[in-house]
């Protein structure tokens, strides 16, 4: 079995620092993620903002639900399989798949094989797809090779590095590059970089003390910078950062990239 | 018997079968850099130095023997069988002993040792590294029990690496049943992670280059 | 409903000296890390990782013909090799061998292995005298405790617990300055090094072709463990074997790096049998206890059996967000950390502590830091599927499997999805744009009430994604 993209960690698949369009049509698919669907959906529209301001047209397929990670993540692989074919049959035929979150992506990418190791049907099906599922910050640099958006947004920030898309996708300057057009913005780094925040899934609620010092740890190296905005790409870190924060009585608010980049 | 269950159960478990042979490994991976001998003693110098080390040049073997006498003054030395410090006129300084062959006796002296000198087989330039051998000439507890050692080495000896020691030596076993590679001093940091030296080892270290 | 380990999670967390201490020094750790491996100090790293993880693998896949031939090439050296399926037959061979000998007093260098069959306290029971010498355990001997950290023993220790160890202990002057304190153990131990029968040490690496045992430390009392005791007796794991002393070039160069940031360790030593004929000292017995203890348990599923690669670095320990917050002794077993986290439940079974390999966000920063790229995070996922196997076979947890099974069939049609999603929102508090402290106590139960136990939650918003695409 040849997985399409094999996990090195770090995984340099990609190099996020190639920039260059890549031979595409104009159309892509959103794929929103339930999280954002559900509970963030300013971020899915800021995506849309940005990608319509970028010539890009947008297709939303509606049968969308989830990748299937919160089952595959917490040992349930069968029905992480189950839903991951319903995922492959949504967006078999969209050209580009553009994805508000690192995790969710990394699911794709990556675990989609395992789940179908023994299907080679489905293993084709998924190396193929797989190729055209793309993290946001990504698609931009990457694929639309844009980095100044015409964003607008005067304030001070810092970046969270998600811990899959640092790891999995390799992500680490695409993000930063986009931000550092933000006209107006100052974008400060917290020491220490790439810690996890605690989230993980079911873990934030099976070990909810750990995972509440891990935000905890994660929120003083933000307040260190003295930054008003934490910037991520995934809405799990950003609610379990914005969480913390909340509860902490802080002011600082957590943005996705895209809500930065939508800022005019 | 406990040996062949447990074979029998690694072969259970990897579906391989008694005397089933194994295909070749990955190849060896060594890569020896094109380093002069200048760098080398200077990379050499520069990583020893910085575990705290000493290293002391000595243009030929009597200046080196000026060298160690100098540094062990009055102190209670002992020194290996090495020919290369019979060279360098170390064995034969009034407070070294040295030609000893007993284990015991050897022992006894070394614990009450202030310095232990050797020769070295190699150097690994580019960790600070001295390789050494155990043999009739080299007795492993001289750069052990004291709290001093003093390795007395000609440059020629001086490699880049582990790659070019693991070159020329591909299996140590072959020349002796035991060989040491020592990096600078003992230490420790295990209380409080506060570095202190000379732990069990020596906690001082002189590397002298001859040639 | 918290288990033994997640009180001592909740302790831990509670310790603030502790958390200080444990996240410090795994900090520097990471940090020296991080120096030695760097692009312009050590340029084809990832190479070398890449290099030792197929070394690993082709080793441990044909695990029975390297464990054969080292056997070989010891006893050629006039070593002796006796395979051991458990602690009780090691230290029924230590014993035997000491009474055949007349040997009283043994100094032991740090090893694992020996922790995970407990052989101190075997040997101790029988009259001997076994002497931990690395100084973090020998203090932890004195305090009768187990290691903390891999590499670091006594991290949890202050120079004032120390104090007061060893003037409990050994009747030594109360003395709170760390070099004095290494003074004192280094003059104890030195005596029992001089005086001792019997050398006992682990290894790091088994060397097949060479029949020899590679030994990595830094303070010397290996060296010496190995060197002036007359027998000297290797108590190794079946899987540390390697197959040529050559590819020691590959694995030297990122033990020490990865471990302390050290480009070596202080001292490494190759020893392959006993004194030969013409060297002075040594010792005159050489004896290699291959030990299994489970770990032929871990061969068979070829996804886990990455497991048996590591080489005890601790850089996991050191990178890991958890093990840096809940330290080395809220861990079941001897191996802590998410190396620790994937041993244990393959060793023990799961069901010795069901809810360990939950215990991390898959966070994979062990998986970019490991030297020989053990992917931890899919051994932890499939480990959690094991869980979840044992908990259906025994009928439990039956409300999390019937909630995943909801999941699934939810997220197959999406119209029911989308029905739910309001289904929830509309019974959530809406607050405004805030985010939302507490809800209607109904649903204030499980993972929401943990949930809401550390942080807010984000108000359900009026209309969902694709509610407002429709509107567009």
């Amino acid at each position: 079995m040849r997985r399409a993209f094999p996990r090195i960690w770090p995984n340099v698949w990609v190099r996020d620092d190639e920039g260059g369009r890549l031979d595409m049509s104009q159309r892509v698919s959103l794929f929103v993620t339930c999280m954002v669907d559900q509970l963030f959906p300013k971020i899915g529209l800021a995506m849309v903002e940005v990608l319509e301001r970028l010539g890009f047209s947008i297709d939303f397929p509606e049968a969308q639900t989830c990748c299937g990670q919160p089952a595959f993540n917490s040992g349930y692989p069968d029905e992480a399989r189950a839903v991951a074919r319903h995922f492959l049959d949504v967006f078999e035929a969209s050209e580009a798949i553009v994805v508000p979150s690192g995790s969710c992506t990394a699911m794709i990418i990556h675990h989609f094989a395992e789940l179908f190791e023994r299907d080679p049907t489905a293993l084709a099906r998924v190396e193929q797809l797989s190729e055209r599922v793309w993290e946001f910050s990504q698609f931009l640099t990457v694929v639309a090779g844009a980095e100044d958006v015409g964003a607008h947004l005067e304030d001070v920030a810092t970046f969270h590095d998600g811990c899959h898309a640092l790891r999995e996708l390799g992500i680490q300057s695409a993000a930063r590059r986009l931000l550092r057009h933000v006209r107006g913005l100052e974008l400060r780094e917290m020491e220490p970089a790439g810690e996890c925040c605690g989230f993980g899934g079911t873990f934030s609620v099976k070990f909810a003390e750990l995972s509440g010092a891990m935000a905890r740890t994660k929120i003083e190296a933000i307040v260190r910078t003295g930054a008003n905005i934490v910037v991520s790409l995934d809405p799990s870190c950003l609610m379990q950062i914005q969480g913390v924060l909340s509860r902490a009585g802080l002011k600082i608010r957590g943005l996705h990239l895209a809500e930065v980049l939508a800022s005019r | 018997m406990s040996r062949n269950a447990i074979l029998d159960a690694v072969r259970a478990a990897l579906g391989r079968s008694e005397k089933e042979p194994a295909p070749d490994p990955p190849p060896v991976r060594l890569r020896i850099p094109d380093v002069s001998l200048e760098s080398r003693i200077a990379s050499m110098t520069t990583s020893v130095e910085a575990l705290a080390g000493r290293v002391l040049r000595a243009p030929t073997p009597q200046h080196a023997g000026r060298l160690v006498r100098e540094r062990i003054a009055n102190q209670n030395a002992v020194a290996s069988n090495s020919p290369y410090l019979d060279e360098c006129g170390i064995r034969g300084l009034p407070n070294v002993h040295s030609g000893i062959t007993k284990p015991d006796e050897l022992q006894k002296l070394c614990a009450a040792a202030d310095v232990g000198i050797t020769g070295v087989d190699y150097a690994l330039a580019d960790t600070g590294t001295l390789v050494v051998l155990s043999s009739p000439y080299e007795a492993r507890m001289i750069s052990l029990l004291p709290p001093a050692h003093l390795a007395v080495m000609a440059c020629s000896r001086l490699l880049t690496g582990l790659d070019e020691l693991f070159t020329l030596l591909p299996d140590p076993a072959v020349a002796s049943s035991s060989m040491v590679f020592i990096t600078g001093p003992s230490r420790t940091a295990d209380i409080e992670q506060i570095l202190v030296r000379g732990v069990h080892g020596p906690g001082e270290i002189v590397v002298i280059l001859v040639g | 409903m918290a288990g033994a380990f997640e009180q001592k999670i909740h302790e831990t967390l509670a310790d603030t000296r502790l958390q200080q201490a444990v996240y410090t020094a795994t900090g520097r750790l990471k940090d020296s890390r991080l120096a030695v491996i760097a692009p312009h100090v050590l340029p084809d790293y990832q190479e070398l990782r890449a290099h030792a993880h197929l070394l690993k693998r082709h080793t441990v896949d044909h695990l029975d013909h390297y464990l054969e031939k080292f056997q070989r090439n010891v006893e050629s050296r006039g070593g002796q090799v006796v395979f051991c399926n458990d602690g009780a037959e090691v230290s029924d061979f230590v014993l035997a061998l000491a009474k055949k000998r007349g040997a009283r007093l043994i100094v032991k260098s740090k090893s694992m292995t020996t922790e995970e069959v407990d052989l101190n306290e075997h040997l101790e029971h029988h009259g001997l005298e076994s002497v931990e010498t690395d100084l973090g355990e020998y203090i932890l001997q004195l305090a009768h405790e187990r290691p903390y950290h891999i590499v670091a023993p006594a991290l949890h220790k202050t120079r004032y617990d120390v104090a007061e160890i060893l003037t409990r202990r050994l009747n030594a002057p109360h003395e709170t300055k760390i070099e004095k304190q290494t003074a004192i153990a280094r003059a104890v131990l030195r005596q029992k090094f001089l005086a001792a029968d019997i050398g006992i040490s682990g290894a790091n690496f088994l060397v097949a072709d060479s029949g020899a045992v590679v030994l990595v430390e830094n303070e010397g009392n290996a060296r010496l463990a190995t060197t002036l005791p007359k027998i000297h007796i290797v108590v190794a794991g079946i899987e540390k074997v390697i197959p040529r002393a050559q590819d020691l070039a590959v694995f030297l160069k990122l033990l020490a790096r990865s471990a302390t940031g050290q480009l070596l360790s202080v001292y490494t030593s190759f020893l392959s049998g006993p004194r030969r004929a013409g060297e002075i000292d040594g010792p005159d017995e050489f004896y290699v206890l291959l030990l299994d203890n489970g770990r032929t348990k871990l061969l068979p599923d070829s996804a886990k059996r990455q497991s048996l690669y590591c080489i005890r670095c601790g850089a996991c320990l050191n990178a890991c967000p958890v093990y840096r917050k809940i330290g080395g002794h809220s861990f079941p077993w001897v191996y802590s950390g998410p190396i620790g986290a994937i041993l244990t439940p393959q060793f023990m079974g799961v069901s010795r502590e069901p809810s360990l390999p939950f215990a991390s966000s898959l966070c994979g920063a062990c998986a970019e830091v490991c030297p020989v790229k053990i992917d931890i995070p899919s051994v932890l996922v499939a480990l959690r599927a094991d869980v979840h196997q044992n908990e259906a076979r025994q009928k439990r947890n039956r409300v999390e499997k019937l909630a995943f099974r909801l999941f699934r069939w939810l997220m197959q049609h999406p119209r029911a999805y989308e029905w739910a999603g309001r289904l929830a929102a509309s019974l959530a508090n809406s607050a405004d744009g805030g985010w939302m402290r507490r809800v209607p106590v109904p649903l204030n139960v499980g993972p929401v009430r943990a949930w809401l136990s550390q942080r807010d939650l984000p108000p359900p918003p009026s209309r969902s994604f694709r509610q407002l695409w429709r509107q567009r």
